[in-house]
Formats: structure tokens, sequence, C-alpha cells
């Protein structure tokens, strides 16, 4: 085409600066669109990075039984002092070992909390009392030092791994290996750090932070720690007994999870009441299918949100150009005495109208990118941009230019010139 | 140089223009014959409603002829298209209306470069030629100037300039000093002579007799026929050789 754009784009953008407040108004449909469009993307990846970090953490094969304490008794109130008996135990991991096929490995976890010490520095990190395995099995990488090791189980030793990031605080301005800490009363080496996890998983999900943690033989803790944990609240002495607070059933092939997965149910359920239910089953790969189904959820309800945003911004754009030809009748006539040809004048209203729909677009982009963290940080909600949203949403806006802008553009071109010319 | 053995810039062979209004038609050219020479300079006068317009606006290819063939510069006008015909308007002719008919939203420069931007190739000096053309109209100073902020005679200035700009052979006036006072519409008529001296073929529409005498030739229509045409005194040798 011999026309220039660039002066075309400088009389549209012209054209738009003269009639701010219309052009802003016609421009809120693709801005909410556009933005809905970002927001989409961006919590559907958020959800899916999730879950596969999820399951990268935790390894697609691998299966969580978890304790979780049951609701309330009503009978216990008025006591002062009472014991709770809930969650798993070692008959559970046996019965597990027993019945379920294609089981690889099963790692048994203890989970308590106490202050870890050292000198005058103290964290209060989850102390989880668990089994060689626990860090091949989990996929949990080394970062310095070394891992548990069978002896130390063996031997109930008073060794200890730890985060990095919980290291860091014990141990600021030198290495923690092999310095002596603290966790409750009792003397403990550290021995290695291991990276720390990104992500929490089960019921401390909803937990913002992930939390350091210090790992223990288990038989180490049972020696020193029981299986009692004693909660202080005003007035009331609660005990809490929990023989394993996790057990991770490591299965020796994807294809055989969710076989494994309801076998595991069965067995577990069939010596914990369904009333009181003190455990629960976590499936990585159930994870994700969740993640996608949340993914979908958000992807209709914002993509409709996108949709009728669009259509409706995008017919607004349609009348307001429509307005703007019949407004501009004389002008159309004059270009067209002076040698505008047709495609002339339908890229010059066409060019208008994707200014208009792309400053939408611009400024959709922007709301887009504000939401999902304005989302991550309300609703605690994973969300990811990645530079490709923001230009399919550009993309889009354009394109809401072009196709609601056509019509006009037409009809401005098809104008005849000696009857544009005589327009008042 | 007699107007038989010039070639024509324009030949009207039996045009008629009809415009349909409801139950009858409004017949507005009447099986027009016309030949307009290289370099010639016409008025053409008549009543309120007898064609003029019409007249006009088919020989700038604004409007087709309902019958009867145009013949602009050898060519058919038939046999072109819409794009072809747009193209012939930006080349070869250039309009100046009685309402000057400006671009309000654009400066003053940019109103004269419109022609430019249709062009379908823009000449290297664009810019220098549209300052130039202002320069020659006197409003050299005013280029940044939006048409509202200009007097009516200095818009038709402009309108001459932009009408001016990619060198058309065929000037086509329509009532251009209708709105102007008559010291302001001399000028304008100055300048217009000042064109046809240059060689540009001229067609001007008015109800002034004293503007159609300017003209080498009026020619009096009435109800969309040629009712005569009168040769003005200078035109028989005068049109060649000025
Ligand atoms: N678009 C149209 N539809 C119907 N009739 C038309 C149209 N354009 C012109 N006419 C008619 O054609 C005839 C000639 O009109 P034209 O505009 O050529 O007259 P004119 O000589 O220029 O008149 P004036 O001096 O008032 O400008 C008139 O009767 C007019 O009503
Ligand atoms: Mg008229």
């Amino acid at each position: 085409m011999t026309v220039a754009i660039g002066p075309t784009f400088r009389l549209g953008v012209r054209g738009l600066l003269q009639h701010k407040l219309r052009a802003a108004l016609t421009m809120l449909g693709v801005l909410f669109g556009v933005s809905s469009v970002v927001a989409m993307l961006a919590i559907g990846e958020g959800a899916s990075w999730e879950a596969q970090e999820q399951i990268r953490q935790l390894g697609s094969t691998n299966i969580l039984i978890q304790s979780i304490k049951p609701a309330e008794d009503k009978r216990a109130t008025g006591q002062n002092q009472r014991v709770t008996i809930y969650g798993l135990t070692d008959e559970d991991l046996d019965r597990i070992q027993e019945t379920v096929p294609d089981l690889r490995e099963t790692v048994p976890v203890r989970e308590l909390r106490y202050e870890v010490r050292y000198g005058k520095r103290m964290v209060r990190p989850r102390i989880l009392g668990t089994l060689p395995n626990y860090f091949d099995v989990t996929g949990r990488r080394l970062d310095e030092g070394r891992l548990l090791c069978d002896d130390d189980h063996i031997d109930a030793s008073n060794v200890c791994v730890m985060t990095s990031d919980i290291a860091k605080i014990l141990f600021p301005f030198e290495t923690s290996i092999g310095k002596i800490i603290k966790i409750g009363a009792e003397a403990f080496r550290v021995v290695g750090t291991i990276q720390p996890k990104t992500v929490n998983i089960g019921p401390a999900a909803a937990a913002k932070d992930v939390e350091g943690e210090v790992f223990v033989a288990l038989r180490t803790v049972r020696r020193w720690f029981g299986s009692v944990t004693a909660k202080l609240r005003p007035g009331v002495r609660e005990f809490e007994l929990v023989e394993l607070h996790q057990i991770v059933a490591q299965i020796n092939d994807v294809e055989n999870v969710e076989a494994s997965a309801k076998a595991i149910r069965e067995v577990v359920s069939r010596y914990h009441t369904d009333a009181k239910k003190d455990y629960e089953v976590v499936v990585p790969l159930e994870l994700l299918q969740r993640a996608r189904e949340t993914k979908r959820i958000f992807n209709i309800v914002l993509g409709s949100i996108a949709g009728i945003s669009l259509l409706v911004g995008g017919i607004g754009i349609m009348n307001v150009m429509l307005a703007t030809v019949t407004e501009r009748t004389r002008e159309i006539g004059i270009r067209r005495a002076l040698g505008a040809k047709r495609k002339h004048i339908i890229l010059q209203f066409l060019v208008e109208t994707v200014v208009l729909s792309a400053c939408g677009g611009v400024l959709g982009v922007g709301l887009g990118i504000a939401i999902p963290g304005a989302v991550e940080k309300l609703a605690n909600i994973k969300t990811i941009v990645t530079p490709a949203f923001p230009i399919l949403a550009f993309g889009i806006s354009v394109a809401v230019g072009i196709i609601f802008g056509i019509y006009p553009a037409w009809r401005a071109a098809m104008m005849d010139p000696v009857e544009a010319l005589r327009h008042e | 140089m007699g107007l038989s053995t010039v070639d024509p810039v324009a030949l009207f062979e039996d045009v008629r223009k009809e415009y349909p209004m409801g139950e009858n038609t409004v017949i507005a050219l009447d099986g027009l014959d016309l030949r307009i020479g290289r370099g010639e300079y016409w008025a053409i006068m008549g009543t309120s409603g007898s064609g003029k317009s019409t007249l006009l606006n088919i020989l700038g290819c604004l409007d087709r002829p309902s019958s009867g063939r145009l013949t602009l510069a050898g060519r058919d006008v038939a046999a072109l298209d819409d794009d072809e015909l747009s193209e012939l308007r930006n080349e070869a002719i250039g309009f100046v209306f009685q309402s000057f008919n400006l671009i309000p939203q654009l400066t003053v420069l940019e109103n004269i470069e419109v022609p430019f931007l249709y062009r379908r190739t823009a000449p290297v000096d664009a810019r220098k030629k549209a300052i130039d053309l202002l320069d020659r109209v006197g409003l050299a100073s005013r280029m940044k100037h939006r048409p509202t902020e200009l007097s009516g005679g200095q818009q038709q200035r402009v309108a001459i300039a932009r009408a001016l700009l990619n060198d058309p052979a065929l000037l086509l006036a329509d009532e251009a000093t209708g709105n102007l006072d008559s010291t302001t519409a001399r000028d304008i008529l100055n300048l217009i002579d000042e064109l046809h001296a240059e060689g540009k073929t001229i067609v001007l529409v008015t109800h002034d007799r004293a503007v159609g005498e300017r003209a080498d030739r009026i020619l009096n229509l009435k109800d969309g026929r040629v009712a005569g045409i009168e040769e003005m005194r200078q035109s028989a040798a005068g049109s060649a050789r000025r």
C-alpha cells in the first residue's frame, strides 16, 4: 500500500486525543478483557507450576499418608487435662508393606516441634524423625556434609541434618558441620545440610512460608522424645499421642500409582474409623489433576469474562467508530476528492480503531500483570506471568481493533464522494 | 490556436446525469456535448439547479455520467475503476470548493500535503514543495496554524495550494469566490489567472458575471443543456500566448 502508516498513525492518535473521555470509556471493555486474559493465563500457569513443583519434590511415584488431628471431641470438654491419641501407627506401616503391591520403599516420619538452639540463636523448625532412605525417596539434595545413614538409626545416635536456611540462621558466619546444637534439652551434632523445600505439601500447604526442617533418625527421636507431645493452652494441658505423622510410600512405576493409592486407602481405612478420620492420603499425581481442574475453572471464569469484555468492548469500539465516520463524512469526501482510494480510507479508520483498542490493550496488560500479583497476595495462589502472555493479550487487543474496525472503515470507504462532500 | 486543433483535455459526448427521486427522475445533465482544450479557461454559468456542479463533479471524476461518454486526457472514464479514477483525481485534477474544505484537525501545511499521501510515488522533496506552494500563496508564516485560525480568503488560498500540489493539468473551482468579499475574491481570481497563464486548464463555476468574464469562454447552462457559449474578447489569440 502506498499510503504511509506514519502520518495515518499520528492522525489516529490525534483523533483520539481530541475526544479523550470518549476514547477512555471506549477502551474499558478491551482493557478488562485483555487484563482478564493475562490474569487467567498467569493463574493457570502458576497452578500447573505449583503442581509440577510438588511432583518434582514429592516424586511422581510417591504417595503420602499423613496423620491429621480429627475434629475436636465434645466429650473431652470440661477436663483440664486430656490425651488425644490419633494418627498413623507402626502397624499401619507394617500392613502397608505387607499388602500394597508394587511398593518399592516406605519411609515413616515422626514430626515434632522443639526449639533448636546454638548459643544465643534459636529457631523453631519441624523436627523430623525418619529413616535414612527418606532423602532418596523424596529426592532431597545434599548441600554440605553427609545425610543420615543406617548406623545413625541403629545406634540412635544424636546427629542431625538440617535445611540450609536454618543452618544460615544458626550459623551465619561459620560452617554448621560438626557443631553441637540443642534440640529441646538434648545435644545433637550437625552432620549435614540439605536444600530447603520451595513449596509446602499437605496440611501445612496453606502456610505461606516454607519452614526449616531438622532431620534426626527415627530411633533417636523415639529414644529422647517418646511418642507424646504436650501442648499447653490456657487452662488446659493437652497431650497428643501420635506414633507416625507421615508415611511416604514409593511405588515402582508411575503406571501403578493409582492402583497402589487405592490399595493404601483401603488398608489404612480398615483400621481407622471414617467418622473420626485421622489420616489423609496425598497422591501427587492427583494434585496435578486437581491443579488442572483449578486451572480449568479459572480458564472458564476468566475466559468468559475476557470473552464478554472483548465482545462488548469491540462492539463499543465499533459504535464509536461508526459515529466518528459519520462525524467525519466531509473529511472522507475531501480525501476522496484529493485522490484517496477506498483502501486508503479503510486503512485510515482501521489504524484509528486499532490504535484505540491497542491503547486499551496496553493498559489492560498493565492491569493484567497487576491482578496476578494481588491474587497471589490475597488468595495465596501462585501466579506466573511469562513474557508470552502480555504479547498474546496485546495481540488480541489489536485483533479486536481490526475485527470491529473493519465494518466502520468499510462504511467510510464506500461513501459516495459527492454525497460526502455535500455533508454538513 | 483554434479549439479544434487542440488535443482536448476533456470531451463530453451526449453526457446525461439522472438522479432517481422516488417515482420520477431528476435530470441534472441532459445530453451535454462539450470539448475543453488544453490550457483553456472556462467559466460555467447558469441558474441554480441548472447542473453546473453536476458537470464539474463528472469532469472531476467524483461522479460518473448516467449515460454518454466522457473522455479525459484520451481515456474513456467509463472504463476506469474506482482506484483508477482516484489516481486520476490525485494526479491530474485539482479541486477548489466554495466552502474551502480544509480538514480541521490538520495544520495548514498538513492540509496541503494530503494529496501526497495518496500518490503512488511520493517525491523526495515533498515537504519543500508544500512549503514553496504555501509561500506562493503568501501563507508560509501560517503553516503551523489550524484552518479555523485563518480568514476565509486565507483558507481558500491554502485550498488552492493544496489543489496545485501534484501539479494537475486541470483545475476545477466550484464557486471558489462565493463565500468571499470582493477584494479577497479578486486576489483569488488573480491567482487563478496566474495559473492559467502558466498553462493550466481551468474550469470555474460561478454565479457572478464579472467573475465569468475573466475566463476565455463562458458556458451557459440551462436545465442541464448547453444554452450558449460566449467567447470573451481576449480568448481568440489569448490562451495560447499567455
Ligand atoms: N444527489 C442528488 N440527488 C438528486 N438530485 C440531485 C442530486 N444532485 C443534484 N441533483 C439535482 O440536479 C440538478 C442540478 O444540480 P446541481 O447541483 O448541478 O446544480 P447547480 O447548477 O450547481 O446549482 P447551484 O447553482 O445552486 O449550485 C438539481 O435539480 C438538483 O436538485
Ligand atoms: Mg452548485
